[in-house]
């Protein structure tokens, strides 16, 4: 059985073919003002470069990440207008939902802003009860304003969820198409930047319902009838079905597949993981072949969120990026996708990054007869100085002393020097410009859980999560034989009584091949 | 010598938050969400009037405001303007009478905003002023202990209608014990009216100034980074302060105990401190280091990591391997290095036994 990776970027739309651990063909294509064309297109290459040893049909599953919702975010459109519930007065009065926000996003998202008694304390005793009436009082007038997009966050709801679906049956009742995003479902313990995600979530429901029935539409056209999932954050994925409520799991799913993609590709499993484009650079770092989760706050947009997103560092560096002052500037300015108009190399009038690798004679590209009048001190001095800017970004991502090797990936990464200090290896590998779409194409299914437990030992708390997290691994479709805990992480909260621990659990396995439904 | 109230301008919120982070020298919590609130009070046309120490009659009363409890309580319960004042308002009950100003307990960290808070909701003026200097991880700590003052009555509020009033208490740690109880009774999140102050008292025992020093430190960095400097070096110069050592962060031990974050951060040097080692240890603040294991710097002089490019400080929740820092002392509060005040926190405060000695002794003489 064979799968179908695709990676919708910025700028262009990669797709893979993966057969028994082997990629069988790739293609790149522009990515399109309607993101489903470059699906579409990207299918049509893909499966005339693979000829015709995979017919449609023996394609088990298709896979796609994309950057569309979190572009939606930074451009601020195609945004739902949300009717926002917050649960947890008397508590944050002051600060109410949106607050923070940057003030041309703000308008754009906020439909109504509400907040009600209830809640929970850190150990789970109620902080005050839920005013129902308050709730359904509420719920009438968001029927009456006809917004649809609803996001309930309620004081310490990572703990439980109790107040948060009461008042979902509630709103439910009184706006039958609501869409509902629960934070407790998003984001972890910070109560404003989990709330900020599943504001966002909720203002991605319609663009996220459309874009993935395109995704759907482009399949069929295409003739494959396999299931559609959306890869995420973590790099795992989900049915296109559950994806499209929760958009704000695909942010950062391109990064996230390229690191997943480069520990497929090399077969190592914990790695740095640098990814060069056009315009910046990822660095990141894979433990057993799975990107190293943020514990940080994470800007998207301006807002400022907290919940289950890769840990990065990016910089201004890539193959476009233009090099000025005589060598000793670096960018930040790049030529982005217009580098075969621009380059030097290529007849045009700006001296890029790629210039300077192919004048030092790391790369052949072009007409490097071109680059007769760059002068050698100045190609030694800017590639010293985009040496060091990768080095620097990738010694950041280490979190102790020992040597890592550092997995080299994406169009941009002949700028990666063979060696360096605290790196074992550099490793470049074999469809390296594609791995996004690998790592889209091997992902797997997961469940997760981050909670506080009290009152209970260790290992009580410990096997709580774990079932809970297999629970939802299963809900989100995996195979139930298989399943394998891939990460735990629990930390005594010394200043809370009552033996308080967080503990955070995550399993994955494969997707289930029989009863999987196909979005219709 | 009095200068004029003022009105605190928008653009000085955001140089306070700047500024106390660093003055929290690692711990005293984040002052993000407090910031908010007041910024928030701002954008709907409130107004909040700062007022020197010296404007205060001898016997006026001043509300001495903080908000105390588990930092990741803090996370899903905030303080806000309304939560702020409530204890003040159940100390003004319990007292008969009215408070004339706000000051806060420590200006390092969220509580720099505390008693802009109070003022958003009461409309009080705010002292520049508060009772550290900086963030110290105990009640005892504070220059009004150190002073010798009574530490009652003190009143702890939850954001429901309970409020506390411990009305006396035998010595600073019985006072200390007594309100972590109540405060862990509503959530481990509690906001305090400590012990009222007259401008007497606070014009000879609390550390003056502490807010604009806050503020101008804070717009230094602020205009340092607009202006592509490096905002390390403003800090120095804004604060009157000294680079102790530029590295790269190889190892953080952290452990809680007592209810305190305590650990050791260990810096391998970079530039101009190439193959030196540099060590800080901390407990919720940093508090004394050493530079190829000689002691150099220890509280009460400031220690502040900053991140090298940014200028941001960190938080010693935050450290983690391969951050580039550089590690600067600013001098502290004269009540600190008298004899009262190293007692309650020089370096043996602490559980180090090594004398006081400042780093900046042979150069100048520190903050009045």
């Amino acid at each position: 059985m064979s799968r179908i990776g695709i990676d919708v970027g910025g700028t262009n739309t990669d797709a893979v073919l993966v057969e028994g651990g082997k990629v069988l063909a790739a293609v790149k294509s522009p990515t399109t003002a309607d993101v489903s064309d470059g699906v579409r297109q990207a299918l049509a290459d893909l499966l005339a470069a693979a000829g015709p040893i995979p017919a449609a049909g023996r394609i088990e599953a298709v896979m796609i990440g994309t950057t569309h919702f979190t572009n939606a975010v930074i451009e601020r459109r195609s945004l739902d207008r949300v009717a926002a519930l917050r649960i947890g007065l008397p508590a944050n009065a002051g600060l109410p939902p949106f607050i923070g926000w940057p003030e041309d996003l703000a308008p754009v998202a906020r439909g109504r802003v509400h907040m009600v008694q209830g809640g929970h304390e850190y150990d789970g005793r109620r902080l005050v009860p839920l005013d129902r009436k308050a709730v359904r009082d509420e719920a009438r007038r968001i029927a009456d304003s006809g917004l649809r997009s609803v996001a309930i966050t309620s004081c310490f709801s990572p703990l439980t969820d109790e107040c948060e679906r009461e008042a979902a049956d509630i709103i439910l009742e009184e706006v039958p198409k609501a869409r509902i995003t629960l934070s407790s479902a998003i984001g972890r313990i910070g109560l404003l930047e989990r709330e900020n995600a599943a504001l966002l979530n909720a203002a991605l429901q319609s663009l996220a319902r459309r874009t993935t029935e395109a995704f759907v539409a482009a399949l069929r056209d295409s003739g494959i009838a396999a299931p559609l999932f959306m890869t995420q954050n973590d790099g795992t994925i989900v049915q296109s079905a559950v994806a499209e409520r929760e958009p704000v799991y695909c942010f950062a799913s391109g990064p996230t597949n390229s690191m997943r993609g480069a520990a497929f590709l090399s077969g190592i499993e914990r790695a740095l993981v640098v990814d060069v484009g056009g315009t910046t650079s990822d660095v990141g770092a894979i433990e057993r072949g799975f990107p190293r989760q943020a514990n940080a706050a994470v800007e998207i947009g301006g807002v400022r969120t907290l919940f289950r997103m890769p840990d990065l560092t990016s910089i201004g560096l890539g193959g476009g990026t233009e090099i000025t002052d005589g060598g000793r500037r670096i960018g930040p300015g790049s030529v982005g996708f217009r580098l075969p108009q621009k380059a030097l190399i290529f007849g045009g009038d700006t001296l890029t990054a790629t210039d300077i690798a192919v004048a030092a004679g790391r790369l052949d590209l072009g007409d490097r007869v071109r680059l007769a009048g760059l002068s050698p001190a100045l190609v030694a001095a800017s590639l010293e100085r985009m040496e060091h800017m990768i080095t620097e970004a990738v010694d950041r991502m280490r979190t102790d002393a020992t040597p890592l090797p550092l997995l080299a990936v994406g169009g941009g990464s002949f700028l990666v020097p063979d060696r360096m200090e605290g790196i074992s290896d550099v490793v470049r590998v074999e469809h390296h410009a594609v791995a996004n779409a690998v790592g889209a194409a091997i992902a797997q299914v997961s469940g997760e859980v981050d909670r506080i437990f009290t009152g209970i030992d260790r290992e009580a708390a410990l096997e709580a999560a774990r079932s809970e997290a297999a629970r939802r691994a299963l809900d989100a479709g995996a195979e139930e034989a298989g399943l394998q805990t891939l990460e735990v992480e629990d930390i005594p909260i010394a200043y809370l009584p009552g033996n308080a621990r967080r503990v955070r659990v995550r399993v994955i396995g494969e997707i289930r091949s029989a009863g999987v439904a196909v979005p219709a | 010598m009095r200068s004029l109230p003022r009105l605190l301008e928008t653009d000085e919120l955001d140089f306070l938050a700047t500024g106390a982070w660093i003055l929290g020298t690692g711990g005293g919590g984040s002052p993000y969400a407090s910031h908010l609130g007041v910024r928030r009070f701002y954008d709907e046309g409130g107004r909040i009037t700062l007022i020197d120490p010296d404007e205060l009659a001898e016997d006026d009363l001043v509300a001495v405001v903080s908000t105390m409890g588990a930092p990741l309580v803090f996370q899903e319960r905030m303080t806000d303007a309304a939560f702020a004042v409530k204890p003040v308002r159940a100390m003004e009950d319990y007292l008969g009478r009215s408070f004339r100003a706000v000051m806060t307990v420590e200006v390092g960290g969220c509580n720099a905003f505390q008693p802009l808070l109070v003022a958003a909701a009461s409309g009080l003026p705010v002292v520049d002023a508060d009772a550290m200097g900086r963030a110290y991880p105990e009640a005892q700590m504070q220059s009004f202990s150190i002073a010798g003052l009574k530490m009652y009555p003190h009143a702890v509020s939850d954001v429901r209608d309970n409020d506390v009033i411990i009305a006396r208490a035998s010595g600073w740690h019985e006072m200390e014990r007594v309100r972590r109880k109540v405060c862990t009774e509503f959530g481990s999140v509690a906001t305090t009216c400590q012990a009222p102050r007259t401008g007497a008292e606070i014009k000879r025992f609390a550390v003056l100034r502490t807010l604009s020093q806050a503020i101008s430190l804070g717009k230094e960095v602020h205009r340092a980074r607009g202006a592509h400097e490096d905002p390390v070096e403003a800090t120095i110069r804004a604060a009157s302060g000294k680079r102790l050592f530029a590295g790269k962060v190889i190892d953080v031990q952290r452990q809680t105990t007592e209810g305190f974050l305590r650990g050791t951060l260990q810096l391998d040097g970079m530039e101009g401190d190439a193959g030196a080692r540099f060590d800080v240890a901390f407990q919720n603040e940093f508090t004394i280091a050493w530079r190829d294991g000689a002691v150099t710097a220890t509280t009460p002089d400031l220690i502040c990591v900053l991140d090298s490019i940014s200028g941001e400080a960190i938080g010693t929740e935050s450290l983690r391997f391969g951050q580039r820092v550089t590690v600067v002392a600013l001098p502290s509060p004269a009540i600190h290095r008298s004899p009262e005040g190293l007692a309650h926190v020089g370096p043996r405060a602490f559980g180090y036994d090594v004398d006081f000695r400042s780093v900046f002794e042979a150069t100048q003489g520190g903050r009045a």
